[in-house]
């Protein structure tokens, strides 16, 4: 169970189906709140960094892993490797990639080859066309040399991401479930341990997306940020009860 | 308060080390000075990386001598983590550099029986199971740590070993050896179960039991 903790202009944010950003707190506070949840991994995703073509920021990434007793995983305008070994020398577990891979599928391959497959997550966003039909998401005006999602996530795996994160961007922020026909797509293609995100609601959806595809660990966002009908800011994670009773359902 | 130097060789993710015995409330400082280390009275030495990028980073900034002065002759409690505590051994199969050679261990790839293919390096949640009762009170069972490294520590004692973890084999997780102690995990990663380690080695570095400092 992996909290996704979103980052623009410095802060903490959520989206809803990847827009309208709304400010959720500061981030080293909600890591330490984690810490103390005793979250056992943790994604921080840089929202803006390749729509404005930055690299990632950093100084707040060391301030980050300085703060989390546990392991973390960065992405957000990461394009060379080069930006790779900086996070990983600042105490960043694992490097996510999707914009950089777009332009450059050899990148996953250099910073793989670099630093060991384990280091890289391939971040495979994806919407649903009008028509119902799921393809791979962009932020920015790069687009996947590969539309379908699991095509794309083959590929990226071929290149040596040593872990895939599949989010539902129809889903994301919404807590109305994971896209469980989307994880059926996924179940059993991939070499690699698959993440899902995007949805993630009661113990119920989590269930329900554990059943739907083999899958490593979930991805959450909105829900360990808010609590209740009017969306306050509450940070939470899961019980070991609840976790616990999670383990048990596999495929 | 002991004060806890924690050696910058260059190597690591000093950030968190330090953050989580602030956390723990112990005093830590920084220093890759070798006479900070000659003053030391409890050192840590961190690492991730290549053995002999270590032994390089220590030659480098004279720590070598120091620390091995501190530990051997003034007895020093040292603590390492990951590649600090791979290089206390003899040499690593990682690379040619020697290593400190403070126990009469080596350090080997991680190889796996016939046909267990599973993935290296360890990387992820283990399970630990100690038999050192100082650094691992309350953790001797049940205990889980964050490991990630595709060389492991191979003792010639068996009493040097502390604690073991199964990863395809046996692996030692931890050494002791008098004054010295080691992780091959991350406490500094591992929440509640790394806290609770560390303030053992805090702990363990008191001369007398706080009820006798009023």
């Amino acid at each position: 169970m992996i909290p996704i903790l979103l980052l623009k202009d410095g802060g903490l944010v959520k989206t809803t189906k990847f827009a309208s950003p709304k400010y959720v707190g500061d981030i080293t506070n909600v890591v330490r709140i984690f810490n103390e949840k005793e979250v056992d991994e943790l994604m921080v995703l840089d929202i803006e960094a390749s729509a404005q073509r930055r690299p990632p920021n950093f100084e707040l990434i060391r301030r980050i892993a300085g703060e989390a007793f546990m392991p973390l995983s960065y992405g957000g305008g990461v394009r060379s490797v080069g930006d790779a070994q900086r996070l990983l020398k600042l105490g960043v577990e694992k490097v996510a990639l999707k914009t950089g891979a777009f332009e450059r599928p050899s990148l996953v391959r250099e910073i793989s080859d670099a630093f060991g497959a384990q280091c890289v997550v391939g971040v495979v966003d994806v919407k649903k066309s009008f028509w119902g039909k799921y393809e791979v998401h962009s932020h920015t005006r790069d687009s996947a040399p590969e539309p379908s999602p699991v095509r794309w996530a083959e590929r990226l795996v071929r290149e040596g991401a040593g872990e895939i994160l599949v989010q539902a961007v129809h889903r994301d922020g919404t807590m109305s479930g994971f896209d469980l026909d989307l994880l059926r797509m996924f179940d059993g293609k991939l070499s690699v341990p698959l993440i899902a995100a995007g949805g993630a609601s009661d113990l119920q959806s989590m269930r329900a997306a554990l059943g739907a595809c083999r899958l490593s660990a979930l991805g959450v966002g909105a829900r360990f940020v808010y609590h209740g009908p009017h969306r306050a800011v509450l940070v939470s994670y899961l019980s070991a009860a609840d976790l616990d009773s999670l383990q048990r359902v596999t495929r | 308060m002991t004060m806890i130097t924690v050696v910058d060789y260059g190597l690591g993710n000093l950030g968190s080390v330090l953050n989580m015995f602030r956390k723990i409330g112990a005093e830590a400082r920084l220093s890759e000075k070798p006479e900070d280390i000659d003053r030391a009275t409890a050192l840590v030495l961190p690492g991730v990386g290549h053995f002999d990028e270590g032994m390089r980073g220590l030659r480098e900034r004279k720590l070598v001598e120091p620390l091995g002065i501190a530990v051997r002759e003034r007895k020093v409690p040292m603590l390492g983590i990951c590649l600090g505590m791979q290089l206390f051994a003899r040499g690593s199969e990682e690379g040619r550099e020697p290593g400190l050679g403070w126990i009469d261990a080596d350090v080997k790839k991680l190889v796996f029986p016939e046909g267990d293919r599973r993935p290296i390096p360890h990387m992820g949640w283990n399970d630990v199971v100690a038999t050192e009762h100082t650094l691992f009170r309350g953790l001797e069972r049940g205990a889980r740590f964050y490991f990630v490294h595709s060389y492991h520590v191979v003792c010639e004692q068996a009493e040097d070993v502390a604690a073991t973890c199964s990863y395809g084999i046996d692996v030692t997780a931890a050494v002791r050896h008098e004054n010295l102690m080691g992780t091959q995990f991350h406490p500094e990663k591992s929440h509640r179960f790394g806290m609770k380690l560390l303030g053992n080695f805090v702990s363990s570095l008191s001369p007398e039991p706080a009820s006798a400092r009023a």
